[in-house]
């Protein structure tokens, strides 16, 4: 797939500090051409500098960098295009309002005499669609894309751009089951054709299944590299957090017999979902199942009057919502965790404290005034019970790791003691520690009493939580399942195909 | 907060050293604006005898009150995440109002008619914006046209005067009043204190940081974010129409081509004061710092005898490097 044989790489002695806080230490990593390079480590561990320290994204403070034994100096993208190393970050890189064919291309139009030649990167674009099998419209603008499909159009611009080493930083963190499978599928096609690729991934059995080596990294530390044949989920997970833990998840205290009905939809209808009926006791936890674009996500903001539905109710204890708002629903004591803590659950600029104490402002009032000690202590305590380690509640939000971060979203809604919490992917981006530290949270709070809706693309997450699981598809409930049912029904389900599921 | 010394918490290469660091850094960003300010006001302190004059500095805070109040009212704006270009035709078209309702009552009730018409008219902007969901700087840009286009209108492209009776007392706001200060420093002082207050220690106040460092986040907690956003453009109406009132006290008139372009001058001194135009960040009284830096430059410039023609050029420098540090201090916090 790409013109050139890829380089053998030399990391040595790489560091990179912030203010004073080193993030990656003394680094010295080999990866061979062709070789499929996974990158684990807890949140906060530097496997993300480190990719875009060879992707050019950031520079190191320290350490030297060589291609083929040759020492070579990358101080922006543009130097790592130049080596041939393309970055696939987390955010994605593509121009909201240009087409596919466009994005593939950026800043390497093919052109004649000074002028673009589109037909000639259509030619390009039917050739690496060929190669890669996927199948995108290259006129369509990538802002109306899956971001799956997205996804795909970045790994095509990096080929386009003769990339041989391909730095990914999880890029199936975003993907639907079916779409991860394409996605390692093509990873191995590409490492067989000779394509050098680095995976960053919190999903272990993948890299597992995927990569050639794997090299753990801890506080910035490298703690070992090895072959993948050699290693389990357990063996990596205890060199990332420095010892063996057991990646258990609670169990759910069972409903009690006769809890009543907290919060009821019916008919709910707007876009994607197209008639979800459902209900919630009060100490249960329901989890939503579905692929991507299933309407998962869409129903719970519905829930929330995030977004108005256009036909049916949401009741809470039997009355309906007033009018679809979140502010209505918070009326009724529905709170929501949403998809997204960085652009729809956090101020990220603001302090711990502020985004804590932020939704539930009215409540520690006194006049116009907001009552800074009682705010202090409410803040304290709950950061204390969900455990939010921050050096300082006044320091911005956006220095604490995801982890730290998502129990804050979750302090910030348990400040206003709600009945219903809908939880939108709890442990997204979120390290080993703090993941089993959130679902026993919500254990937790569905033992008191607490109603909850929860929706996660992790699977196992979802059915070892919940107490039942709906499953949509197209916008509508095809099936519920209750406790105990096995990863593959659910998986068949979604599909909608009841032969085999696909998962694992 | 919670001392938490689980074996889970990772151990970071000296906490403390690094800490000191990173407050350091904090500081630098929080202060250096004001570390600028104090250089300046001794630089200009020893190089002249006449700076530190109680009549200099009377004058230097006098003609601060202007920029000082529309710079309060943009830096608001600016920490909710919206723009008001409307300022300085707010400012014009209250003034007249002011002037015009004086002639049919009396110079104070015209004052409080001109404040309400500023408050009424950052009600309009605001509701436009909200309503129209357009951005912001491209809203009030048009809104303030049609507002200077009133002012036109409404006194025929003519300045308008109080009654001959009146133009005394239309003067108070350049009366001496406490410590020697003017009437207008006085209540520029006050307004921007209660404002300060305002925005920092009550619900309202968190709730504009929030919704302008995220406006999802902040509707997903239940905000109403354009109830907020109104308030804002009222807020900076307001301030506008205190403004327009200190220049039309002291020029014992109102005209529709006051202050024109000022609105830009009060944007640049709320970002030479550090506040964020990204929103979601700053304080009111950065937007006064910015206000007096810019305003002493011109003050500087009148005492060392300098020639003017290089003022603006000065200011404009100024505002590059502010901004610049800014940058360049927050990429190295982060």
């Amino acid at each position: 797939m790409s013109t050139q044989k890829a380089p053998s790489i030399a990391v040595r002695g790489v560091g990179k500090s912030y203010s004073g806080v080193t993030v990656l230490h003394d680094i010295d990593l080999d990866i061979a051409p062709g070789e499929v390079h996974g990158l684990v480590g807890e949140n906060g561990a530097g496997k993300s500098t480190l990719l875009k320290i060879l992707g050019g994204a950031i520079k190191a403070d320290a350490g030297t960098l060589s291609f083929d034994g040759e020492q070579v100096s990358i101080g922006s993208p543009r130097d790592a295009i130049g080596h041939g190393i393309s970055l696939i970050s987390q955010e994605g890189a593509l121009v909201p309002a240009l087409s596919v064919l466009d994005n593939v291309f950026l800043a390497r139009w093919s052109h004649r005499g000074g002028l673009v030649s589109a037909r000639a990167d259509r030619k390009r674009l039917t050739g690496l669609l060929e190669t890669t099998g996927f199948s995108v419209d290259p006129d369509v603008r990538v802002d109306t894309l899956p971001i799956g499909v997205q996804q795909q159009v970045e790994i095509l611009r990096a080929l386009a751009r003769g990339a041989r080493v391909i730095a990914m930083d999880e890029p199936t963190a975003v993907l639907a089951e079916h779409e991860k499978e394409n996605l390692l599928a093509l990873i191995r096609r590409l490492a067989a054709s000779g394509t050098t690729i680095i995976l960053v991934s919190h999903f272990l059995e993948e890299v597992l299944s995927v990569a050639d080596r794997i090299t753990v990294l801890r506080d910035g530390a490298l703690i070992r590299t090895g072959p993948a044949a050699e290693t389990s989920p357990r063996a990596l997970v205890g060199h990332m957090v420095g010892r063996e833990i057991d990646v258990l998840y609670p169990d759910p205290r069972p409903v009690p017999d006769g809890s009543p009905v907290v919060l009821a939809a019916r008919g709910l209808r707007r876009g994607l979902v197209d008639g979800v009926d459902l209900e919630v006791r009060s100490g249960e936890i329901l989890g939503i199942a579905g692929l991507v674009g299933s309407g998962r996500t869409e129903t719970l903001r519905l829930l929330f009057g995030a977004d108005r539905p256009t036909a049916g109710v949401v009741e809470v204890d039997g009355v309906a919502l007033t009018s679809n708002t979140p502010r209505a629903a918070m009326a009724a004591g529905v709170a929501m965790v949403p998809e997204s803590r960085k652009e729809q659950g956090l101020v990220m600029q603001r302090s711990v404290a502020e985004n804590v104490a932020l939704s539930s402002l009215s409540g520690r009032r006194s006049g116009p005034f907001v009552k800074r000690p009682a705010e202090k202590t409410a803040v304290g305590e709950i950061s204390k019970s969900v455990d939010i380690r921050a050096a300082n509640p006044e320091s911005p939000i956006e220095t604490l790791s995801g982890g730290n971060q998502q129990k804050a979203l979750f302090a910030k809604w348990l400040l206003r003691d709600p009945k219903v919490l809908l939880i939108d992917e709890p442990t997204r981006g979120v390290d080993v520690a703090a993941k089993t530290q959130i679902h026993h949270l919500i254990t937790g709070l569905a033992a008191d009493g607490m109603a909850v809706v929860c929706v996660s693309s992790e699977i196992e997450e979802l059915l070892a939580l919940s107490h039942r699981v709906l499953v949509l598809r197209h916008g509508r409930p095809v099936g519920e399942y209750p406790r105990g049912t096995t990863p593959e029904v659910v998986v068949a389900a979604a599909f909608g195909d009841h032969s085999q599921g696909e998962t694992s | 907060m919670s001392v938490d010394t689980t074996p889970q918490a990772p151990a970071t290469p000296s906490p403390a050293a690094a800490n000191n660091m990173s407050r350091l850094a904090f500081r630098m960003r929080d202060y250096g604006i004001v570390a600028a300010l104090v250089i300046i006001v001794i630089a200009l302190s020893l190089s002249t005898d006449t700076f530190l004059t109680s009549g200099n500095l009377v004058n230097l805070l006098d003609q601060t009150a202007v920029l000082g109040l529309l710079a309060t009212g943009a830096t608001i704006c600016i920490i909710s995440g919206v723009f008001d270009l409307t300022a300085s035709a707010t400012l014009a078209l209250s003034a007249i109002v002011g002037v015009q309702v004086g002639r049919v009552t009396d110079v104070y009730v015209g004052f409080a008619a001109a404040v309400l018409a500023g408050a009424l008219l950052g009600f309009i902007t605001g509701t436009v914006v909200v309503r129209s969901g357009v951005n912001s700087f491209v809203g009030t840009l048009a809104t303030s046209l049609v507002y200077r286009g009133l002012a036109v209108m409404v006194t025929g492209g003519a300045i308008v005067y109080p009654l001959t009776q009146y133009a005394e007392s239309f003067g108070v706001l350049t009366w001496p009043s406490l410590f020697g200060l003017t009437s207008a420093t006085i209540m520029f002082v006050v307004v921007v204190a209660v404002l300060a207050v305002i925005v920092s220690r009550t619900t309202f106040g968190r709730r504009l940081y929030a919704v302008g460092g995220n406006a999802e986040a902040a509707r997903l907690s239940g905000i109403r974010v354009g109830s907020i956003h109104v308030t804002a453009f009222m807020i900076s109406g307001v301030c506008s129409a205190l403004a327009g009132l200190i220049l039309a006290s002291r020029a014992g008139s109102a005209q529709s081509t006051m202050a024109t372009g000022m609105e830009l001058t009060a944007i640049a001194a709320a970002v030479v004061g550090g506040t964020s135009i990204l929103g979601g960040e700053g304080a009111v009284w950065r937007a006064i710092v910015g206000a007096l830096l810019l305003t002493l430059i011109g003050n500087g410039f009148n005492l060392l005898g300098w020639d003017t023609i290089y003022q603006q050029v000065l200011q404009g420098l100024l505002i590059l490097f502010a901004v610049t540090m800014d940058r360049w201090l927050r990429k190295r916090t982060r």
